[in-house]
C-alpha cells in the first residue's frame, strides 16, 4: 500500500499557527441555544476530539468551521482563514466527512471521488488517478465500479471519508465518523483514520464514544449544553476529575459495611460506591493497593471473589463534569 | 474571467454528475424515454380520430404540443433532485468544496435542459416514423426547438422553487405534477381552442403554454398568426421572476 503524500498546501498549516482557532463562538437555532462561546485552539498536526452527547452542539460547531452555517457571534479562523470573510479560500485548505455519509446513491463510488475531485479543481486526470488511490486505501478498489445504493453503511462511510481527503487537505472535519457503524466496521475505521488522516494534517473529530475520543484525539474537548466543559489530553482529563478505585466484588455471604470498614484506611476520603456485592474505593495512586486489600479483607474474614484496580475512563471523567453519562444521554435523546 | 471559468467547469461537473445518474433511477429514465413516447402513440391513435383539428394531420398538430409538454415536466429532474440532495447532504458536501456556490443550481437546471434536448430528439424520431413532418426550414425548426428548451429552462426554475418548498422529494414531483398537467390540458396542446367550453377557452387563450405551442406550430409548421415573440417574451418573464425567487429560497434554506 502507498502512503497519502503531504500536499504542498499542508505547508501553511504546519507552521506555528493553530490550525482552527476559535473565540467566543456562539450560534442559536430559533429558541435553541446550540452554541454558548466555544473557545478552542487546535494546534496544527494534531488530532482534536470534541465529545460530547447527542445535542452538546457538535454538529454546528463542524458546520460553522466548514463554513456552511454562519455564527450568530464571535470569530474562527480554519488554517488562517476567517470563516465568515475567507470563506472561498477556506474552502480550499478542508476536507469534511459530516455525520451522515453525503455520497451519491446513483454513483459509483468511482464517479464519486471523481466528482469531488474535479470539483476541488484538481483537473481530470488527477481527480481519476486520485479516486482509484483512495479507492484502493480505503478497500473499496472491487465495489468502486458499482452504484453506491448497493453499499453497505460501513461502506458508504468509508467512501465519504475518502472524499474528505480527495485533496489531502490540511485540515479534515470528521462528525462522528463511526455513529451508526457495527463494531467491527468502527475499528476497521479508527485504524484507516489513524493510518491515513493523521499524515501531517490537523483533524477535528467529534464523537459520542469516550473510547473513540481515547484513542484517536491527541486532545479533547468536552462539550456539552453547547459550551466547552474541559479540555486537555486525555489523561489530563482523567487525572483532574477522576483516581483510581480499587474494586472489590464480595462473595455471597460477606458483609459489605465490614469490607468498607477493613478498607477505610486506603482510602483518599472520597465517598466509597457500594452496588450490591461490588464496592468501590477511591484510593489515588497507591502502589500495591490489590496486596494489601486482600490481606487486610482476609484479616477481617470478608470472603471475596475478586479484587482489580479501574483505571479512570473518559466515562468517569464525562460523568464527573456533566452529572450524566455520555452515552446513556446520548441514546435517550436520540429516541 | 478565471473564476467565471471555474464557475463554468464547476457547472459542467454537476450536470454530469445529474445526467449520469439518470440511467441508473430507472423511473427517470422512463420518465423521459417510455413515457413522452407512449403518450405521442396514445394521443395519435386513440383520441387522434376522436378530435378534429382542421387544415391538420392529428400527428401534425399533436407534435409541437406533446413535445412542449415533454419540456415542461423536464424540471421534474430538478424538484426530485435537488430535494434529495438537500435531504441527503449531498448541498452539504458541495458548499464545503472550494467550486462556485451558483454550481448546484446551475447544474441542475443545465441538465433538465440536455435531458429536454435528448426527449425532443427522441419523440421528433418517433413521430417522423409515424408520419410527422416538419414543413419549415431548418433554421425555423432549430428555433423553435430552441424556444421550447427556453420555455422549460423556465418551468426547470419552477421546479426548483417546488424542490427546495416541498417536504420530500415525492411531493416535490406531485406539486409539479399538478401544476403542469393542466395548464397543458386546457391549452391548444392537444385540443384546438376553439372545441373547449367558453370559459375555459378564455383561460386557454391567455394560458402561456397555448402561446409557447402556438409558436412551436408556426416555426415547425408555417401556421400563421404570430406568437412567437410572446412566447419569449413569457419563457423571459417566467425565469426572470422564478430564478431570484429560487435561488433566494435556495440561499434560505441552506443557511439553516
Ligand atoms: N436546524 C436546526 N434547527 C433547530 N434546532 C437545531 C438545528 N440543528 C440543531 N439544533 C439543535 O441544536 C442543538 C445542538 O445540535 P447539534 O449541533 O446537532 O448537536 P450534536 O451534533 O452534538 O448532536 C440541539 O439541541 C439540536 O436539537
Ligand atoms: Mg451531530
Amino acid at each position: 500500500m502507498q502512503t497519502l503524500q503531504p500536499s504542498q498546501s499542508l505547508a501553511r498549516a504546519v507552521s506555528d499557527e493553530p490550525a482552527i482557532v476559535t473565540q467566543g463562538l456562539s450560534k442559536s437555532y430559533k429558541n435553541v441555544r446550540a452554541l454558548t462561546g466555544v473557545d478552542l485552539v487546535v494546534p496544527p498536526g494534531s488530532v482534536f476530539g470534541l465529545l460530547g452527547p447527542n445535542g452538546a452542539g457538535k454538529t454546528t460547531l463542524v458546520r460553522i468551521l466548514a463554513t456552511l452555517l454562519k455564527p450568530d457571534a464571535g470569530t474562527a479562523r480554519v488554517a488562517g482563514y476567517d470563516v465568515v470573510r475567507e470563506g472561498g479560500r477556506l474552502r480550499t485548505q478542508i476536507g469534511v466527512a459530516g455525520q451522515y455519509a453525503a455520497v451519491d446513491e446513483n454513483l459509483t463510488g468511482f464517479e464519486n471521488l471523481e466528482m469531488v475531485g474535479r470539483l476541488y479543481h484538481l483537473g481530470g486526470r488527477v481527480a481519476q488517478s486520485r479516486a482509484d488511490e483512495l479507492l484502493q486505501h480505503f478497500d473499496l478498489e472491487e465495489a468502486g465500479r458499482r452504484p453506491v445504493k448497493t453499499y453497505s453503511g460501513g461502506m458508504r462511510k468509508r467512501l465519504d471519508l475518502a472524499a474528505a481527503l480527495v485533496a489531502r487537505p490540511p485540515v479534515i472535519f470528521l462528525d462522528e465518523p463511526t455513529t451508526g457503524l457495527d463494531p467491527r466496521s468502527r475499528v476497521s475505521l479508527w485504524e484507516t483514520i489513524e493510518r491515513r488522516v493523521a499524515e501531517g494534517s490537523t483533524v477535528l473529530l467529534t464523537t459520542q464514544y469516550l473510547d473513540e475520543a481515547d484513542r484517536l484525539a491527541d486532545r479533547i474537548a468536552v462539550i456539552d449544553h453547547g459550551r466547552v466543559i474541559a479540555e486537555g489530553t486525555s489523561d489530563e482529563l482523567k487525572h483532574q476529575v477522576a483516581r483510581e478505585r480499587l474494586e472489590v466484588v464480595l462473595g455471597e455471604g460477606a458483609d459489605p459495611t465490614v469490607a468498607l470498614q477493613a478498607l477505610a484506611v486506603m482510602g483518599d476520603g472520597q465517598q466509597p460506591r457500594v452496588e450490591g456485592q461490588v464496592i468501590s474505593v477511591s484510593v489515588g495512586r497507591r502502589p500495591g493497593a490489590i496486596v494489601e486489600a486482600v490481606r487486610r479483607l482476609d484479616t477481617a474474614r470478608v470472603e471475596i471473589v475478586d479484587v482489580a484496580i479501574r483505571r479512570p475512563t473518559l466515562n468517569d471523567v464525562f460523568f464527573t463534569l456533566t452529572g450524566h453519562k455520555a452515552e446513556e444521554s446520548a441514546a435517550g435523546e436520540a429516541e | 474571467m478565471s473564476q467565471l471559468l471555474a464557475g463554468i467547469g464547476d457547472t459542467l461537473v454537476i450536470t454530469r454528475r445529474n445526467l449520469i445518474r439518470i440511467p441508473r433511477a430507472p423511473d427517470l429514465l422512463i420518465g423521459f424515454t417510455v413515457q413522452p413516447v407512449m403518450f405521442v402513440l396514445l394521443f395519435v391513435y386513440v383520441f387522434g380520430g376522436a378530435i378534429k383539428t382542421p387544415g391538420f394531420k392529428y400527428v401534425d398538430y399533436l407534435m409541437p404540443g406533446i413535445i412542449t409538454q415533454t419540456i415542461a415536466f423536464g424540471g421534474y429532474l430538478t424538484a426530485v433532485g435537488l430535494n434529495e440532495d438537500l435531504r441527503k447532504g449531498l448541498v452539504d458536501r458541495f458548499r464545503s468544496l472550494p467550486m462556485a456556490r451558483s454550481a448546484v443550481l446551475a447544474g441542475r437546471t443545465l441538465a433538465d435542459v440536455i435531458m429536454n434536448l435528448l426527449a425532443t430528439a427522441l419523440m421528433v424520431a418517433v413521430g417522423l416514423a409515424i408520419g410527422f413532418r416538419f414543413a419549415t426550414s431548418v433554421p425555423q425548426v432549430l428555433a423553435g426547438i430552441l424556444l421550447l428548451l427556453l420555455f422549460g429552462l423556465a418551468f426547470s426554475w419552477i421546479f426548483a422553487l417546488m424542490g427546495l418548498l416541498a417536504s420530500s422529494a415525492e411531493s416535490a414531483g406531485s406539486i409539479g405534477f399538478l401544476i403542469v398537467f393542466p395548464l397543458t390540458f386546457v391549452s391548444s396542446a392537444f385540443v384546438p381552442v376553439q372545441s373547449m367550453p367558453s370559459l375555459l377557452q378564455a383561460f386557454a387563450k391567455a394560458n402561456p403554454f397555448t402561446i409557447v405551442v402556438d409558436a412551436a406550430r408556426a416555426l415547425f409548421l408555417g401556421t400563421p398568426g404570430n406568437s412567437i415573440w410572446a412566447a419569449l417574451a413569457w419563457s423571459i418573464g417566467l425565469i426572470a421572476v422564478f430564478a431570484p425567487v429560487a435561488v433566494a429560497r435556495y440561499r434560505r434554506v441552506v443557511a439553516n
